[in-house]
């Protein structure tokens, strides 16, 4: 069988037809873009425009970044105006240092002069004026002509007299600028430098938060990590049960501790000696409770008094914690009153401290709530394997219905706080009666001993999630953190650290799905739980993408923290805006320099980063 | 003493990988599963340790049924078996060490290793272990710096580091030349011999079935086509392993 030549292609009328349709198809696309983009060419050559496109165009190529300081030097040469009998002889002038003349000395208002000057600092320039009356020092001054000296310092301007006729002698006053010094930043350059540190700093506050938090994040937003965690709908309902009990009884008993510590919160020794003592005291706790190996099972007494100590280890942790809080609090205040210009470690310590003492309550309502919905379903696990199907089911019946109606409850509870309908059969009774029915519903089909994969369900929500508030600019969201937290850098750090978590998140989790699946085998044929697995498979597999994703995310920061001052929320655009709204070209090009700089440094700082570490 | 009882595995897709596979591998043993790719020696090691779930059939381990273990039961049971992979399988970005120690991660308090500490005696023992496969020169080296022999070397440290009773080998030379496949074989025997570790391995070639295994099980579209000592796979045997098409080589 003789195979076709593939080159030889019969050209057919039909296909040359085809072709020039689809020519003729994009022309007609484009002729249409051009109408609806408004391309008028008419608009660039009319003067005016052009005109001012010159103006805008040489103030941005002259950024306002430095200046001379500039004194100004005021000459005078004596005129008389209607010449006196004598013909008006005039002293002949010092001509040690710089002098003007005026030719003639004489003569009639409207009439024409030559002011003359000599010896000046050449390519200076400067008003010369008429100054009337008999004080050379008057403060009152006619006339419009300026004198530009050339490159001997000698100028020659004529002035027309202006009509102020008088007996006495009068003068012609030349007040000459010159740059004295070095040059010097502007106010402009000053600013803008201010601001721009402002912005690299917000930059790296997001990103350093936001990939902080992606982290976990992108790791339940990984199919592949996801995708084998199964659970018994005992377990299930009991952990998200789990959740909000502990996180309400974490939040209040670890707020108890803080009162605990409240006393002590002036005495930063005390402070001291509770932050070294905790640590310690934590960790004995933590190594008696947590032994680092293990062959066999301990019984169950040494089980229930682990779990004692590791309480008490977890609330010393905390008073800790609250310490450590106060003793940043009065050292950073002390710092403040006494670092003078290093002040700012003073606030740094300050805030910090602040931040722990917030944050420590919510921290601990998280973690108990973690750790309750853990040890509940772990439970529910036991009890699934254990019991016989009717029992599993009665309890599946139960515990389901309990955490539909709290969790549709809580749902409820927050529509109700959103939109304050304030009528409890829609936000109370009804959330309650659906969430219960559902949970019900879903207990009654699930067979007992089935495992529903709960793991997809918190892939799925986590990527809607993410992906909702990753379609939210970050524009957009400093306009809201503007509204909660006032103007300035802070709102911006907020704005852009949430953009960072969610779109870091996804971009993380999907090179948490493309690792090799080998190693996590290997790990986990070890007998590794899934949080080991995913320490030693997961995370050194993916330490290279992540932090050139990471420099990435700052280099985008960077930029978006050049604008996010457009709506408020700090950094440079704040200035970039007014600049340009009172057509300050001249900074506004400062400005737009000071951000092309930046971000080609960033540029070449990460690439370089990522060339050492990935 | 393992014992394997009509497993079938269907995957999700309904190929039938295993189909009522019954066989005993006795305490101590050498034991070669062989077969075409594709036959189902890989999915049968790893319904051993469960790293794939068996759709049906009990797999007995001291009397201990694995195929209804739970999560914690199977931690537990996992530790003491150890696997072996033909890709090696190591984390390449992470040392040696940390690899061989990895090992460990059933026997260690899950807290303390996330913050990747291990007891004093583990880390002396791991050094003890690529003392024996004979790169502990490497142990501060990135895995992938090694060469393909040096790494399945430290998988069978790794794999050794668990304490195993059992090492499941899944075709652990078919990505090595013959003078290194002998070289990792040697080491398996040694263990198997020595440590008296029971070793379950899927082999391609037969002249090193021949030469370490203690007997034999074939594998045949997931099914069970022949069990019993090396020496008696003449070459009926062998077409009915291998197909009617297959060549002796080696």
């Amino acid at each position: 069988m003789k195979e076709p030549n593939k080159n030889e292609k019969k050209s057919s009328p039909w296909k040359s037809l085809g072709t020039g349709l689809a020519v003729l198809a994009g022309l007609i696309v484009y002729a249409y873009g051009f109408q609806i983009t408004k391309i008028d060419l008419e608009q660039l050559r009319s003067e005016r425009r052009q005109e001012s496109l010159v103006r805008v165009t040489r103030a941005l190529a002259q950024p306002d970044i430095f200046e001379y300081e500039q004194v100004a030097e005021a000459f005078t040469a004596p005129v008389y105006v209607t010449c006196p009998a004598d013909g008006g002889i005039v002293e002949a002038p010092d001509t040690s240092g710089p002098y003007v003349t005026v030719t003639p000395s004489c003569a009639e208002p409207g009439e024409m002069v030559t002011v003359e000057g000599f010896k000046f600092v050449p390519n200076s320039s400067g008003p010369v004026r008429f100054v009337p009356g008999s004080d050379p020092t008057n403060v009152v001054e006619l006339g419009n002509d300026t004198a530009t000296t050339d490159a001997d310092g000698s100028f020659a301007v004529a002035i027309k007299l202006p009509k102020r006729p008088s007996d006495e002698v009068q003068f012609i006053r030349v007040t000459m600028r010159r740059n004295v010094g070095t040059p010097q930043f502007t106010q402009t350059a000053r600013d803008t430098w201010n601001k721009i540190i402002e912005t690299v700093f917000l930059a790296l506050l997001a990103t350093t938060l936001g990939t902080i938090l992606a982290i976990p994040l992108s790791f339940i937003a990984a199919r592949n990590l996801m995708k084998s965690v199964r659970s018994p709908l005992t377990s299930i309902s009991l952990s998200l049960l789990g959740w909000p009990l502990g996180i309400a009884v974490g939040y209040l008993l670890v707020s108890w501790v803080g009162t605990l510590s409240a006393p002590f919160a002036e005495n930063i020794p005390v402070n001291v000696l509770f932050v070294v003592l905790t640590p310690i005291l934590a960790s004995l706790g933590l190594r008696w409770a947590l032994p680092e190996e293990e062959t066999s099972k301990p019984n169950k007494t040494t089980q229930i008094l682990r779990l004692i100590v590791l309480f008490i280890t977890v609330l010393v942790a905390f008073y800790g914690l609250f310490q450590l809080a106060h003793l940043a609090i009065n050292v950073g205040l002390l710092g403040i009153a006494g670092l003078g210009s290093l002040a700012f470690l003073g606030n740094f310590l300050f805030q910090l401290g602040d931040i722990i003492a917030i944050t420590t309550p919510v921290l601990g309502g998280l973690a108990t709530g973690s750790a309750l919905s853990s040890f509940l379903g772990r439970t529910g696990q036991r009890a699934s394997e254990r019991l016989a199907p009717s029992a599993i089911r009665l309890l599946n019946i139960l515990f389901a219905t309990l955490a539909g109606a709290t969790l549709f409850g809580l749902f409820g509870w927050l529509v109700e706080w959103l939109y304050q309908i304030g009528q409890s059969v829609y936000v109370l009774w009804g959330p309650l009666i659906v969430g219960g029915l559902l949970g019900l519903v879903i207990a009654l089909i699930t067979k007992p001993k089935d495992t529903l994969s709960t793991g997809m369900v918190i892939y799925y929500v986590t990527r809607t999630i993410l992906n909702g508030l990753r379609s939210v600019e970050a524009l957009v969201m400093a306009i809201v953190f503007v509204i909660a937290v006032g103007i300035g850098p802070f709102a911006g750090v907020m704005a852009l650290g949430l953009h960072t978590i969610v779109s870091l998140a996804k971009l993380y989790s999907e090179q948490v799905e493309s690792i090799q699946p080998g190693p996590l085998e290997a790990i986990q044929a070890t007998g590794a739980n899934r949080l080991q697995t995913i320490i030693y498979a997961v995370i050194p597999q993916i330490v290279p993408p992540y932090i050139s994703y990471t420099m990435y995310r700052w280099d985008i920061n960077v930029r978006m923290s050049t604008i996010i001052g457009f709506v408020g929320g700090g950094g440079i655009g704040f200035l970039l805006q007014q600049n340009i709204n009172l057509l300050n070209y001249r900074a506004a090009s400062a400005q737009m320099l000071a951000i092309a700089i930046v971000v080609a440094s960033m540029d070449y700082i990460s690439s370089m980063l990522r060339e050492k570490y990935v | 003493m393992l014992q394997v009882k009509n497993l079938t595995k269907i995957y999700d897709g309904g190929v039938k990988a295993l189909n009522n596979v019954t066989f005993d591998a006795p305490k101590g043993q050498f034991l070669a599963v062989i077969g075409l790719s594709g036959s189902g020696k890989s999915t049968l090691l790893r319904c051993i340790n469960r790293l794939i779930d068996p759709t049906e059939g009990q797999i007995l381990w001291n009397g201990e049924d694995i195929t209804a273990a739970n999560p914690e039961e199977m931690r537990r049971i996992r530790r003491k078996i150890g696997m072996v992979f033909q890709h090696f399988n190591l984390v390449h970005r992470s040392k040696v060490l940390t690899n061989v120690l990895a090992g460990r991660l059933g026997y260690v308090n899950p807290a303390w290793s996330l913050l990747n500490r291990f007891p004093k005696e583990d880390m002396a023992k791991a050094l003890q272990q690529l003392e024996r496969v004979g790169i502990a020169d490497k142990a501060n080296q990135r895995a992938d710096e090694l060469s393909g022999g040096q790494q399945q070397r430290v998988g069978i440290a790794r794999a050794l580091m668990q304490d195993p009773e059992i090492i499941l080998a899944d075709e652990p030379v078919a990505s090595l030349d013959p003078v290194l496949a002998h070289s990792i074989m040697k080491h398996l025997e040694e263990i198997n011999k020595k440590d008296g570790v029971t070793v379950l391995c899927s082999l391609h070639f037969l002249d090193l079935v021949h030469r370490y295994a203690d007997r034999v099980i074939a594998l045949n579209e997931g099914k069970l086509v022949f069990e019993g000592l090396p020496s008696e796979i003449d070459d009926k045997k062998f077409k009915d392993i291998y197909g009617r098409d297959a060549e002796r080589v080696g």
